[in-house]
């Protein structure tokens, strides 16, 4: 310990240099392409609007900025202009509606793949992991052929005269789109959920069996409480993504009626003069998503500390 | 390999007063028996997942225009139709083309930056490295949109020169990217431990002989892994380019299938764009998956499932 001590102080200086010379380009970069970025969001969304061309204005002094946007975006939200508020709402039920759906199907999946799968784990995990290699939109894609007005899911229910005329799936269903953000994000969560139950140690499990306790409670009062922290990162890491998703409500319904907090962003961004409000609602959705996002990056890293 | 939903059938000779009787000696049902629900549950999930892309592959292979209704075998999507094909529709066949060039540009530039900040982060101890490592852990973890809106005001209100389209969405994906060879890295530098480098150093090595002859070959695995998901993140990759794309010679294929799909012009050639896809990124994964196996052979804990979860990212 003394030899390693003394070699560490002996050289500080130049095996330092050495470091920081790998580090820097990668340091440069995410300070030039990452937090300035971020900078720019906010002196767009501090920022004034050029009203002969209805563009963005950037205010890159802090002294000079200006409330406009912001005061906008507020009315927006709230009050008796608003039209973002009922956005709002639904989003927040799109999500968690979707979100417990990932977890009360996703949950007895990851389950049985970790804990009883036994020598056809291999299988079952590619079959988990496969539609990660698949890209979201031809996953989307796949939903879109299904529920066209001819699609096979109608014809199906038509066939079992579950309804009398072909129902109109796309046409800005809640349901719709609920079930694409389903489709969408359970794999993650799956993941999340089996690498945690496969960490859990069995022997954990075999000392309640034999201890008396039948398989239902063994389940209530040793694995659960293990899985706590999968289940709330697997919640994080559904969560996160759907409240920036726009595409799966534009392809599965593409109304106004089951807009989201995502799509109002991305409206905003390509609709001159209203970029700055853009700017101040991603900056607002950040703001609120910063605390839940470090308590991510806190519990992965603590676990990851503890499985080495 | 077959597994069914449900449980066998009672043997039919047993009839059913005996098998209650049965049921009555035997105080709890045997407690090792296995899920037959589970594995019910597990199989329907699967189905649900998987079938819908089986179909949408099938209906790329479709002899008509529809993406719902059967209409005969054909590959006119893919190449026979001298129009409408992703072989002959120059904008679909530019689209394959930009995807590809992105991932190209986006792996070959992030790799090498990720690898050299992991490397330099875990061994620089300073209030600068952790703040650094911090930001990276968060651009793995931001929203995609959020980040994707600070790349779009950035290069139309500040790096202007670098204007919406290929540089902009090669500078956005390797930001969005370059926090995976960080993590896996990192992680596989932990595991790795201080001893390689010190026996390097106890024999005479430098930091940099150590660093090219010792800790690079030992990285390999983790490096090549971080490679792949890179890649095949490019190609999945959606917001970001979606964003930054301008027009449609910069424009790769998951942005051409939303926005022609959204337009009300989808046809099998956008399955056709999407199976293109489809077998780009199975093919990355199976070179992933044998090339990892191969480079971890005969190490402690190497496994096919941790090179399976590795590859998919969910290690590290």
């Amino acid at each position: 310990m003394a030899r390693r001590g003394q070699r560490q102080t002996g050289g500080t200086a130049g095996k330092n240099r050495f470091w920081i010379a790998l580090a820097a380009p990668g340091i440069l970069w995410l300070a030039l392409l990452f937090i300035v970025p971020f900078y720019a969001v906010l002196a767009i969304a501090m920022g004034q609007l050029n009203r002969l061309f209805e563009s963005p204005v950037a205010v890159w002094n802090p002294l000079r900025w200006s409330s406009s946007n912001v005061i906008n975006a507020f009315h927006d939200l709230v009050g008796s202009t608003s039209f973002a508020g009922p956005i709002v709402i639904r989003t927040i039920a799109y999500v968690a509606v979707a979100s417990l759906l990932c977890l009360l199907i996703g949950y007895p999946t990851a389950y049985f793949v970790a804990r009883f799968a036994g020598n056809r784990r291999g299988l079952f995990l590619i079959l988990l992991i496969a539609p990660f290699w698949i890209s979201y939109m031809m996953r989307m894609l796949a939903w879109i052929d299904l529920l066209q007005t001819n699609g096979y899911l109608n014809r199906a229910l038509t066939d079992l005269d579950l309804t009398s005329h072909p129902v109109n799936w796309l046409g800005g269903k809640s349901v719709t789109v609920v079930l694409g953000l389903v489709y969408g994000y359970i794999p993650y969560i799956i993941l999340v959920l089996y690498a945690g139950l496969d960490r859990i140690d069995p022997a954990l499990i075999e000392a309640g069996r034999d201890l008396g306790l039948s398989r239902a409670r063994t389940f209530l009062r040793v694995t659960l409480p293990l899985s706590r922290q999968p289940i709330l990162t697997g919640l994080l890491i559904t969560v996160l993504p759907m409240l920036g998703d726009y595409f799966t409500n534009q392809l599965l319904s593409g109304a106004a009626s089951t807009s989201m907090v995502g799509n109002l962003i991305q409206g905003q961004l390509g609709t001159p003069g209203l970029e700055g409000q853009g700017a101040v609602l991603s900056m607002l959705l950040l703001l609120i998503l910063l605390a839940p996002m470090i308590y991510y990056v806190m519990a992965t890293n603590r676990s990851s500390r503890e499985a080495a | 390999m077959t597994a069914t939903s449900t449980p066998p059938a009672a043997p039919s000779a047993v009839p059913a007063a005996t098998r209650a009787g049965v049921r009555r000696l035997i105080p709890a049902r045997n407690p090792w028996r296995h899920p037959w629900f589970l594995e019910g549950f597990t199989w329907l999930y699967l189905i649900w997942s998987l079938v819908p892309i089986g179909i949408a592959v099938l209906f790329s292979f479709n002899n008509g225009k529809s993406q719902s209704a059967w209409q005969g075998f054909s590959t006119r999507w893919y190449y026979g139709d001298p129009v409408n094909s992703v072989l002959h529709n120059p904008q679909l066949h530019a689209a394959v083309l930009q995807t590809l060039r992105l991932s190209v540009y986006t792996t070959i530039i992030a790799v090498p930056l990720g690898v050299a900040f992991a490397l330099g982060i875990n061994r620089w101890r300073g209030i600068t490295s952790s703040t650094f490592n911090f930001v990276m852990i968060l651009s793995f973890v931001i929203p995609e949109l959020i980040f994707g809106v600070a790349m779009f005001f950035v290069f139309t209100a500040l790096f202007t020169t670098v204007h919406l389209g290929t540089l902009a969405e090669i500078l956005g994906l390797v930001t969005w990217n370059v926090s995976w060879p960080a993590i896996i890295v990192q992680a596989r530098l932990v595991t790795l431990g201080r001893q390689y480098e010190e026996a390097a150093a106890d024999l005479g090595a430098n930091q940099f002989q150590a660093m090219r002859r010792v800790m690079l070959p030992l990285l390999g695995p983790a490096i090549f892994a971080s490679a792949v998901l890179v890649f095949s993140g490019v190609i999945d990759d959606f917001v970001i380019v979606d964003l930054l794309s301008s027009n449609s010679g910069n424009t790769p294929m998951s942005v051409i299938i939303y926005s022609t799909q959204h337009g009300g012009n989808g046809g099998p050639a956008l399955n056709a764009l999407g199976t293109i896809m489809l077998v780009m990124s199975f093919v990355i994964a199976i070179i992933g998956f044998i090339g990892y196996r191969w480079m971890t052979r005969g190490e402690r804990g190497s496994s096919s499932m941790s090179a399976l979860t590795t590859i998919a990212g969910a290690e590290g």
